[in-house]
């Protein structure tokens, strides 16, 4: 009965599923947002040392003469207690914030979809061991993990991105075997099953498949969570080290010359602001797109 | 006399009935001391309701469900007895009721068709060639490999559907309501296809419905299932010019008709109180009166 | 016409989306007199849907767009009405029995809440009022002409402790709860068995006769239109191909379309030859 409400079946011109994609991605006005964010943030992190005015900046340079200046023409987001130019290393701040989002969720993502294929697919011991390690993990703030781990090593990026990857990966584990426990009672999967398909075919053929655009949204609404978990752990010291700039390490050095030197807070704290939003609305935006609903 | 392509024996099926504790505490025969049997190029229909027991009969001749007790022989040879999966997968395949669900969204109908080619061995462009023909035999053109399930209409997906059954040269398929989600006119072409792939390959049908119209034009015999037994069974005209049981007449009486003669020849709904029976009250009351001949 | 209840002339409704257009019905008219029962049939795609929701004010605009046509109802164009006077009779002047038993019933609130609910808020929108018990004994009522045995008992129950059967006929109970005079029927009953449906049928059949309704039963079961109807529309592709009273259309179909449609159904006679060897009209 949805046939003709459904115009993809009426007899309109056959249209590629890439365009229809991108036609609805591109009327709605939150996801376009956020993926121009994402993309000028992912640009300026690569392109940093060409579009900053002061590259020499994101070193150890002292500079006491422009100490605390306040924003303006030659200093956008104005100068930190050791004269450097804050736009400068807020740029350079992408860097780290972004290489944190792409190494946890590149590891985190794939175990994390694996371990959700193998355990919705297969009962038993398998799926219990699994999902209860994720019950386990998912009892621990990444936050508290990573404090613990920096305590015991030491407090580097390596480390934190280590703590917070050991727990991330439970979280598409948890999305990946709901999808996989639906989808595999489904008709398709036993007509492979019935025709000789391997379990390695029906698992990253035939279900995998099936749950790449749910992935694809929650990690991108993770990166924006990485990315603040990433800005606590620097604020708090446990993160990069001085004098590469961070966004979070910046915020908590600025925060000693609150409230008259707002700016060396501020500003690297609005950028964690954009960022972390940018990723979002573009999830929220393939949401739409897709019109996942197990992604809460 | 030559060995029937499929002999069922005996066949039974319980689902166990589970307390709050887990304990099995009952028993549900799904399928109660089932026997039939289809000669080589004969349609035997399965004719039943919901809750029959006809799917899980499919079911266990397709290996996706395990009998509690009897015996499934294909060519005589025993499924049961140590029959390898491959081997036996050659020798009966299913298309299924819903040709939206059977086939995977994410992959092209190439894709889906390659899976029963693969399994059997082949490998390179033999395949490709192999899957042109399998369109041709359904009377697809070759170009609709390169397409997704969701660009054909949903005649062209049971087309596909039954190509891939086919793919393995089975002696045997199970339609398990082959037609049921399509349209009339549809639904004629459907059957069309399959009387004539079943001429050219000397195919026997296992044809299960509730669709009683289409069963008596469609299967040269059939048996009609009610709770898991199969109450009547004959040659399909002789069923439906004669039907013996109460329950087979109430069905055919149930069948809503498009001309005059068929409401001639179709046995009148018995009317309890005025009031169109469930089958569970009139063979309550025809057992009663059976037994007990004087009330009435 | 000015004596039918329902009335469309006209119609044509356009589909948009991914920037192009469709036109998906053309210039449909149909008729739905008092006291009769009308079937609208057709096959997926044929806009029989489409008429149906534009009739119930169920189209989402966009991605319909309802181009010009009338929909009179009692002499009313329903497209000009306001909205909120267009909402006021659904469910009071017109009722949909829908579809689906299992989806159309909420799974977490019993029947009695449900109908209840309905109730009450068909109720506001005509401004009357009703105490809570008014509205429980007008539940029973129509468990009670839906023919329920134990009316009380499935008033308590939840949807899942009901049948298929029973479900369908809960929603023609809900249907029914604010006396309409027009019924309109999507599918009733293809999604049961056989045996159920012919009692759902006959159920429709005798509530239609008994309290006078008019009924508009859309469906692609052409069985279902004989043994229900009178008056017979056939759509094709957005078209209203041909009409006629349902015992002159099974046995003289005039249209080509109508006719090779009639000839795609099995005969429980028997006789339909399949495969390349066989030939239908």
């Amino acid at each position: 009965m949805s046939d003709v409400v459904n115009p993809k079946a009426a007899e309109l011109p056959r249209l590629s599923n890439a365009y229809q994609n991108w036609y609805r991605f591109s009327r709605n006005p939150t996801a376009v947002i956020g993926a121009v964010i994402v993309v000028l943030a992912i640009l300026a992190a690569i392109f940093a040392p060409y579009i900053t005015p002061y590259p020499q900046h994101a070193g150890a340079v002292v500079n006491f003469r422009f100490r605390h200046l306040p924003p303006s023409g030659t200093f956008w987001f104005g100068t930190d207690d050791v004269g450097r130019d804050i736009f400068t290393r807020v740029i350079f701040g992408l860097r780290v914030s972004l290489t944190l989002a792409l190494v946890v969720l590149g590891t985190a993502v794939p175990f994390g979809t694996i371990m959700g294929l193998i355990a919705g697919y297969f009962d038993g011991w398998t799926e219990t061991i699994i999902m209860r390690l994720t019950d386990v993990a998912l009892a621990i703030p990444p936050l508290v993990m990573a404090l613990a781990v920096a305590a015991v090593l030491s407090p580097d990026l390596t480390h934190s991105m280590l703590a917070i990857a050991a727990l991330w990966w439970t979280w598409h584990t948890r999305l990946v075997y709901s999808m996989t426990r639906q989808i595999r009672s489904q008709e398709f999967i036993e007509a492979a099953e019935t025709l000789g398909a391997s379990k390695f075919h029906i698992l990253f053929r035939e279900i995998l498949p099936n749950c790449i655009s749910a992935i694809a949204v929650k990690t991108s609404l993770d990166c924006g969570f990485v990315i603040l978990v990433g800005a606590s752990l620097s604020f708090l010291g446990l993160g990069i080290q001085p004098p590469t700039p961070d966004l979070g390490t910046m915020v908590a050095a600025g925060s000693a010359f609150l409230p008259e030197h707002w700016w060396e807070s501020m500003m690297p704290g609005f950028a964690i602001l954009v960022l972390a939003l940018g990723f979002n609305l573009l999830g929220d935006g393939l949401r739409d797109l897709y019109d996942v609903q197990e992604v809460k | 006399m030559t060995v029937p392509v499929l002999e069922i024996i005996g066949l039974n099926k319980g689902f166990p009935v589970k307390n709050g504790f887990g304990r099995t505490v009952d028993e549900v025969r799904a399928v109660d001391d089932v026997s039939f049997s289809i000669a080589k190029g004969e349609v035997y229909g399965l004719a039943g309701e919901s809750g029959s027991g006809k799917s899980t009969i499919a079911r266990m001749i397709m290996g996706l469900e395990r009998p509690t007790s009897g015996d499934i022989l294909i060519e005589g040879r025993n499924l049961g007895g140590g029959m390898a999966a491959a081997e036996k997968r050659k020798l009966v395949q299913m298309v299924f009721q819903n040709p939206g669900s059977s086939l995977n969204p994410r992959r092209t109908i190439g894709q889906s068709l390659r899976v029963p080619l693969e399994a059997m061995g082949l490998a390179g462009r033999k395949i490709d060639a192999r899957i042109g023909e399998l369109l041709d035999m359904v009377q697809l053109p070759a170009n609709f490999a390169e397409r997704f399930p969701h660009e054909l209409s949903g005649g062209q997906k049971q087309r596909v559907a039954i190509a891939r059954a086919i793919a393995v040269q089975p002696r045997l398929l199970v339609l398990d309501e082959p037609t049921s989600a399509l349209d009339v006119s549809v639904q004629a072409k459907v059957i069309d296809l399959l009387v004539d792939l079943g001429r050219e390959l000397e195919l026997s049908y296992l044809f299960i419905s509730h669709d009683l119209s289409l069963m008596r034009n469609f299967a040269d015999r059939i048996g009609v299932l009610y709770r898991g037994r199969i109450v009547e069974t004959g040659r399909s005209d002789a069923v439906f010019e004669n039907p013996a049981h109460d329950y087979t007449r109430l069905l055919i009486a149930s069948v809503p008709v498009v001309t005059a003669e068929e409401e001639a020849v179709r046995p009148k709904i018995p009317l309890i109180d005025g009031e169109i029976p469930t089958a569970e009250a009139l063979l309550a009351l025809r057992e009663q009166e059976r037994r007990n001949p004087t009330s009435e | 016409m000015s004596e039918s209840l329902l009335s469309i002339r006209g119609l044509n409704v356009q589909f948009s989306a991914y920037g192009r257009s469709q036109q998906v019905l053309h210039d449909v008219s149909l008729d739905v007199p008092a006291h009769s029962q009308v079937a609208l049939v057709g096959e997926s795609g044929s806009g029989k849907t489409v008429t149906m929701k534009a009739i119930m004010g169920l189209l989402r605009d966009p991605p319909a767009r309802i181009l010009s046509g009338e929909i009179r109802y009692e002499g009313r164009d329903l497209l000009k009405l306001p909205p909120r006077e267009r909402k006021k009779l659904n469910g009071t002047e017109m009722s949909m029995v829908f579809q689906d038993p299992m989806s159309s019933l909420n799974p977490v609130f019993t029947i009695a809440d449900q109908l209840g609910t309905i109730l009450k808020y068909a109720d506001r929108r005509l401004g009357r009022s009703r105490s809570g018990r008014e509205r429980m004994a007008r539940v029973l009522e129509v468990l009670a002409q839906v023919r329920m045995r134990d009316p009380e008992r499935v008033a308590a129950s939840y949807p899942v402790m009901l049948s298929g059967g029973m479900r369908q006929r809960v929603l023609i109970a809900m249907a029914l709860l604010s006396e309409p005079k027009l019924l309109i029927a999507d599918e009733p009953g293809t999604a049961l068995d056989v045996t159920t449906q012919a009692q759902i049928l006959k159920l429709l059949k005798d509530l239609v006769a008994d309290r006078g309704l008019a009924l508009l039963m859309i469906t692609h079961n052409l069985g279902v239109v004989r043994e229900t109807s009178d008056y017979v529309y056939v759509m094709n592709k957005g078209v209203v191909v041909e009409h006629a009273p349902a015992a002159e259309l099974f046995s003289a179909p005039r249209e080509d379309y109508t006719r090779s449609l009639i000839a795609a159904v099995p005969r429980l006679t028997g006789g339909m030859r399949f495969g390349s060897a066989g030939a239908r009209v």
